[in-house]
């Protein structure tokens, strides 16, 4: 008996097809990471002894219900924070920051690992207000990091990260660990928002 | 009258389109792979903020949302005042204890230290929501926050 030969699928609506999957999956695609600025919360705690900070350590930011900013008691345009942050983050008053390329103003903070920046925002303040004053003080001390990595090492602070994040990184880690760990402790983060 | 006739020269030859299905479905698996279909429904307008001192927020699943904002057009009946969206409904700040312990729940032990919680807040929303949405995160002891903003310059666009 002779075979009889399948009859061929018709494959050509295929591509239309395709198509049409292509275009449902374009439409709700959204390629986005989101992105924000990373903070850590104050965990509760009820008894803790009162620390006395010297008033020149402490830079007040304050954002009231209309959002006007005042610093060290100044009203301030945003654009000028970010400055204003650097120059008393980098003050080193006392002289024990070697480092430090600010002015040793005495009436100053006395070493970034002392200086505090306060921020103390209403109820009324907009969000996007604060988020752009938050911005501002990020940004100063990335800015000095940044400055520090370049003196230190010759590499930007932020490539340093990059690489330390990045799982092809060829280079040594633990190496770029302990550098970057150094410019933290040099100029550590003390961002504290009062409640 | 022979079998081979020549052919006509002026006739141009079809293009061959017997591989635009392996290319569509190139495109289509692409696109299917990088699609992240949304989880959330919003009911809220979420302008979010400018900043350009951002970081990326990776790995997804380690991520709990938190929106916050104005309702939008279709539920105007909630009144015009900032409220606070934990998936997909409406919800008060003593909820958000709730909230987290049961997205900790659905999560592995070992991750849950590492679990950050995302706050999309809309541009115009007040403080003083936010500040509530904080200490309740404190209270729960879920300290690591990110305040999701778009990329851009803080100026201009106040």
């Amino acid at each position: 008996m002779a075979k009889r030969a399948a009859p061929e699928v018709n494959a050509g609506s295929m591509a239309d097809i395709a198509f049409l999957l292509l275009i449902f999956f374009l439409v709700t695609t959204t390629i986005e990471t989101d992105s924000g600025i990373n903070r850590k919360l104050p965990p509760m705690e009820e008894s803790e002894e009162d620390v006395i900070i010297k008033q020149k350590n402490i830079f007040t930011v304050l954002l009231n219900g209309r959002d006007q900013l005042l610093v060290e008691d100044e009203l301030m345009e945003l654009k000028n924070l970010r400055k204003a942050a650097v120059e008393f983050l980098d003050n080193g008053g006392d002289g024990t920051c070697d480092y430090c390329k600010g002015k040793k103003d005495p009436s100053s903070s006395d070493n970034p690992d002392k200086a505090i920046i306060s921020l103390k925002n209403e109820r009324e303040t907009t969000y996007k207000t604060y988020i752009a004053v938050q911005n501002e003080l990020v940004a100063a001390y990335n800015q000095l990091r940044e400055n520090r990595a370049q003196a230190l090492y010759g590499k930007s602070f932020a490539e340093m990260e990059a690489n330390y994040k990045d799982v092809n990184w060829p280079g040594n880690k633990e190496k770029l660990k302990e550098q970057i760990e150094q410019i933290k402790i040099e100029y550590p983060q003390k961002l504290s928002e009062v409640q | 009258m022979s079998k081979f006739k020549k052919k006509k020269s002026g006739d141009m030859p079809a293009v061959n389109t017997a591989s635009l299905p392996d290319i569509v479905f190139m495109l289509l698996f692409f696109f299917m792979v990088a699609t992240v279909m949304r989880q959330n429904t919003l009911m809220i307008e979420n302008n979010l903020p400018f900043a350009d001192q951002v970081e990326k927020l990776d790995k997804k699943d380690l991520v709990m949302y938190i929106y916050a904002g104005k309702p939008s057009a279709n539920y105007k009946q909630y009144g015009n005042e900032a409220r606070i969206q934990l998936n997909d409904k409406f919800a008060d700040v003593n909820d958000i204890a709730a909230f987290i312990a049961s997205e900790r729940a659905s999560k592995r032990e070992e991750l849950i230290p590492f679990l950050t919680t995302a706050l999309k807040v809309d541009s115009e929303a007040n403080m003083g929501l936010i500040g509530d949405i904080k200490q309740e995160l404190r209270k729960v002891n879920a300290l690591k926050i990110n305040y999701t903003t778009k990329k851009g310059s803080v100026f201009g666009r106040n």
